[in-house]
């Protein structure tokens, strides 16, 4: 007989189980299987088991290029998002202002705007006939417009309003977390400020980096709008292939085949970063 | 049972429209009837076809166009008949068939569709998604420029499963302020390949057909039967490095034109159209051979066929089309020697007055189909560079 306690967790879980299961687990499997079928001319699907879609990724160079450049995107928004995201949240972490709850909330507000207006927006700030162009031209300092859009600058800097909110959010929780008198006490045995940021503060914010740069690294890896919208000719990533050969052909088993690897990659580098980070020093961030 | 159930959801939809039941009986009766209808129908099937005999969704291109539609044919339909249209723009062919493929089952979910190219046409024909309209129920349908029907029924076995509405052609479009008509009309298509032009051209970066059309015609070949492919690829190589940047929508198109982010690109008709009557200083140019494609109605499978040719008669009426066609900037299917056209039409971009498309070159839809996979994927290739 078993006792009471053993199926409660289960039972509270179970909710959770069943959406991560039903909305998760059963569309990545459906997405496996197409993965081996095979497109018919009409744009039909052929059940099938075989590994031509993948062998075709790899046989051209084209496609692994893609997730290279995808990977380095990636990479450099991390990066980027890191550098400009730990000053903020450390601000949020010190400061007494009574404006406090305001400016977390300005924070959030991208989140209120359709990421699409959002991303569309910069084309009115950096376009040719833009305003940063436009005030240039009518203060004389430049003659003819200059060319900030449609390259990967432009797409580097969709992708950092869209998600330097979820790298300033995480180190903020972490931060939140740490007890200021450890600060005070590192100043009070001798340490400079600084001194006391690079020994305490920083090494226990750690797990709240790790969580942005996981979340930033996993979401750029995914996205396809910014270089839809702001890239040039080539500044496509691996999402937008995905959607080209969904949409664009209907050749569903090889998108397929193109997210299951992308799958696969994000999942070893989440193994990875495991393995030598511990996934736990992410969840620690979050209490 | 599921006609008859129907029958009584819109009695009592009708009651609790004329404030004769109250909505708690509302709610009441189409809980009882949709549990009813749901044994012998799928899941919340008997509820959807409840409202079926009330309304028609319609999925069309957006902005203008989708203006258009619903202020001059889709508003007075509902006063007309009083079956409301529910339109949805979609953002491209590839991405509603896609929706269209997904649904389940699929084409079920969906009733109308504003489409372009014939070459759509066959692929949802062979994808089995189409219906066989009764003509009978479309006597507008004698209106129509015959080359129009006579195009969709040779692919459909002499049937119909649309009706064509409009005209249009990618042609190219250029900035006046920048590009003179002169030399745009001298080098025609080489004018996407002007070297002076550099990242300041583009053109529809998500479809592979516009591209390979234009480099066709750029190294002297037939669109419909390409000789030398390399020689077309060359060409879009060469071109890509003069882009800066290929839209994605008719929007995009608009957008970029009108801001002076690019002086020449291929572009819809009617968008220029639309453009020219906005003010902005840019021209539409039909170089010969120029890439042209005929928009239709296409009925999916599963509508009520009834609703549908009733709509589309009332579509057909040349008061509705020519306003229709005013609106969104591309010239009506109805034939100009049977249906007097004004002269705002007459002026529009890609407009016939003979009725009988003979300098049209539209894509055949078994060449274009049959190379589909290959050369999109080859296209994304040299897109990327």
């Amino acid at each position: 007989m078993t006792n009471g306690k053993s199926w409660k967790p289960w039972a509270l879980l179970s909710p959770s189980l069943s959406a991560v299961f039903l909305l998760l687990v059963i569309p990545v499997c459906f997405v496996v299987v197409y993965s081996f079928w095979l497109r018919a001319p009409s744009g039909g699907d052929i059940p099938a088991f075989q590994w031509g879609n993948y062998a075709k990724f790899f046989a051209d160079f084209f496609y692994p290029s893609l997730l290279i450049r995808t990977i380095r995107v990636a990479l450099e928004t991390v990066v980027l998002c890191l550098v400009m995201g730990y000053v903020p949240a450390y601000f949020f972490y010190r400061t007494e202002s009574r404006f406090k709850p305001v400016l977390m909330i300005l924070i959030m507000l991208p989140f209120w705007i359709s990421f699409i207006i959002r991303t569309l927006s910069w084309i009115n700030i950096l376009g040719d006939s833009g305003l940063i162009n436009h005030l240039l031209l009518k203060a004389g300092l430049i003659s003819s417009p200059f060319s900030m859009l449609y390259n990967e600058g432009a797409v580097l800097m969709g992708l950092l309003q869209y998600l330097l909110p979820f790298m300033i959010l995480n180190i903020y929780v972490s931060l939140d977390g740490i007890d200021k008198s450890l600060t005070e006490a590192a100043t009070s045995l001798g340490c400079t400020e600084w001194q006391a940021f690079r020994e305490v503060t920083l090494p226990l914010s750690l797990p709240g980096v790790s969580a942005g740069c996981l979340l930033v690294f996993v979401l750029t890896c995914g996205t396809y709008l910014p270089p839809m919208i702001l890239g040039g000719p080539g500044n496509d990533m691996i999402a937008n292939l995905i959607f080209k050969r969904i949409i664009g052909t209907l050749d569903w088993p090889f998108g397929s085949a193109i997210s299951t690897l992308l799958l696969g990659l994000l999942g070893v580098i989440v193994y990875t970063y495991n393995r030598y980070l511990g996934i736990n020093q992410i969840f620690k961030s979050l209490r | 049972m599921e006609n008859e159930v129907k029958h009584h959801l819109d009695t009592v939809h009708e009651a609790f429209n004329e404030k004769k039941i109250s909505r708690r009986e509302f709610v009441k009766y189409l809980g009882m009837a949709g549990a009813a209808a749901g044994l012998v129908g799928g899941p919340f099937g008997a509820v959807r076809n409840a409202f079926a005999s009330k309304s028609i969704t319609f999925h069309g291109w957006g902005g203008t166009v989708a203006e258009a539609f619903r202020n001059h044919a889709f508003d007075p339909y509902l006063t007309a008949s009083g079956v409301n249209v529910v339109s949805a723009a979609f953002t491209g062919m590839d991405a509603f068939l896609t929706q269209v493929k997904a649904s389940i089952p699929p084409g079920g979910e969906f009733n109308l569709a504003h489409l372009s190219a014939v070459f759509d046409y066959a692929r949802y024909n062979d994808l089995g998604f189409g219906v066989e309209l009764d003509e009978a129920k479309i006597p507008n349908l004698a209106k129509v420029m015959p080359k129009m029907l006579d195009t969709l029924r040779d692919i459909s076995k002499g049937t119909l499963s649309a009706v064509p509405y409009d005209l249009g052609q990618t042609g190219i479009a250029y900035n006046t302020n920048m590009i003179s008509k002169e030399k745009a009309e001298e080098l025609g298509a080489a004018l996407l390949w002007d070297k002076t032009l550099k990242g300041k051209i583009s053109s529809w970066g998500a479809d592979f057909r516009t591209n390979i059309w234009y480099a066709a015609l750029y190294t002297g070949q037939d669109p419909n039967n390409i000789k030398d492919l390399n020689a077309v690829w060359n060409a879009l190589k060469q071109q890509r490095k003069l882009v800066k940047k290929y839209w994605e929508s008719g929007a995009e198109l608009m957008s970029l034109l009108a801001n002076g982010d690019i002086y020449a690109t291929t572009a819809y008709s009617g968008r220029v159209a639309t453009l020219q009557k906005q003010g902005h200083p840019i021209a539409y140019m039909a170089v010969p051979n120029t890439y042209s494609w005929m928009e239709y109605i296409y009925v999916l499978k599963g509508t009520d066929l009834e609703v549908a040719q009733s709509l589309l008669n009332f579509m057909l009426e040349p008061s509705c089309s020519i306003a229709v066609a005013e609106a969104q900037g591309y010239p009506s299917s109805l034939d100009p020697t049977k249906v007097p056209m004004p002269e705002s039409v007459q002026q529009l971009p890609a407009y016939d007055p003979t009725g009988k498309l003979d300098g049209f070159l539209f894509a055949d839809p078994a060449y274009w189909n049959g190379h589909q996979v290959e050369w999109a994927e080859k296209w994304d290739r040299v897109r990327a560079g």
